[in-house]
């Protein structure tokens, strides 16, 4: 199925979770921000969150520094 | 004739030269500025001219700092800031810069936490001195922005901030920034902050290190409502470390985003725009 990821459609796995989205884009769990269809999601959801077709996804990934 | 003395609007009733009016109102002051200019001979004062007595050393009062602020920002932007709280997660090379710049714009209070010490290798980047090392940083910065600006309200915190303890210490923000080291951190606080405080924005900031491009640095509207000031990609690594000019350029992105976001411009716009706050 196709979810749309900081406004660019990408291919998942069928009930892809949060967490696998997170391992197929090669991020940390612990350095991101995530929200769901507008809503801020906390890291205890990344593993119960199945996502659906055309689904939209922002994700900040920090970097560090200050 | 009408004068701007000391950055306040007065009348006076005679034709005075300058240094009449400095003998009549402020016989003490060593230096005159006459309308921006250092004023070593006396001259006649002409209508609307702008005379600043100082003597070296002598602080201005509350009152007059507050004219001199609202001379130079608009009164009503000056009662925008001066009424607002901002809280700062951080005093590093981002905290001590951004929190430097909202106690020189004249925010009416800050809230500002770091558990840190100042180091010595801190200095290439951060605002603080030589003879501050081994100083908590909170502290430190608290007596650096009292030399800025004593009129408002510091309230440093010197401990490690954690998702239990950030609500209590930052509850009641106008605006809150993220100024922290690690991207671990950054990612808990914008999180954290995004669900349990909706409504009060949050100013973050990614990528900063080096000496790559000034132009690659932005503020974007990120999330629901967080703005994230920073290149995005420059990471910290062992050879490509934190410096001065960068981590400034970022950290007055954020500090500018902060007055944006109070006097209701859209720090993500590029249109140049003059609030009109009146």
């Amino acid at each position: 199925m196709q979810i749309i990821v900081n406004s660019k459609p990408i291919e998942v796995a069928v009930n892809c979770t949060i967490s696998a989205l997170v391992e197929q884009l090669n991020l940390d769990i612990k350095r991101i921000a995530i929200e769901y269809n507008r809503e801020i999601l906390s890291p205890e959801q990344f593993h119960t969150t199945i996502m659906n077709d055309n689904d939209c996804i922002e994700i900040v990934n920090f970097v560090g520094g200050g | 004739m009408h004068l701007i003395i000391n950055e306040i609007s007065q009348d006076i009733s005679a034709q005075l030269t300058i240094f009449q009016l400095r003998d009549r109102l402020h016989p003490t002051a060593e230096v005159i500025i006459h309308n921006g200019v250092p004023a070593h001979n006396d001259c006649a004062l002409q209508e609307n001219d702008r005379v600043v007595f100082i003597k070296r050393g002598h602080a201005p009062s509350a009152s007059e700092f507050d004219s001199l602020l609202a001379a130079r920002h608009t009164e009503s932007v000056h009662n925008t800031l001066k009424q607002a709280t901002v809280g700062i997660a951080g005093a590093g090379g981002l905290g001590s810069a951004i929190a430097s710049a909202l106690t020189r714009v004249g925010i009416g209070k800050i809230i500002i936490a770091d558990f840190d010490v100042v180091e010595p290798s801190n200095l290439n980047r951060q605002q603080y001195f030589i003879d501050q090392i081994g100083l908590p940083k909170v502290e430190a910065l608290h007596e650096n922005l009292r030399r800025i600006n004593p009129f408002i309200t510091i309230c440093p915190k010197n401990l490690y901030l954690t998702r239990s303890n950030i609500p209590e210490i930052f509850a009641g923000v106008d605006v809150m920034v993220e100024a922290f080291d690690s991207a671990e951190n950054k990612a808990m606080l914008a999180q954290l902050w995004l669900q349990q405080f909706p409504h009060t924005p949050l100013v973050a900031a990614s990528g900063m290190a080096g000496y790559a491009s000034n132009n690659i640095i932005r503020t974007q509207h990120r999330l629901k409502n967080m703005y994230l000031c920073g290149d995005g990609i420059s990471e910290v690594q062992d050879i490509y470390s934190l410096m001065a000019p960068r981590v400034g350029i970022v950290a007055h992105h954020q500090a500018n985003c902060v007055i944006q976001l109070l006097l209701g411009v859209d720090p993500d716009s590029e249109e140049i725009n003059y609030a009109d706050n009146s």
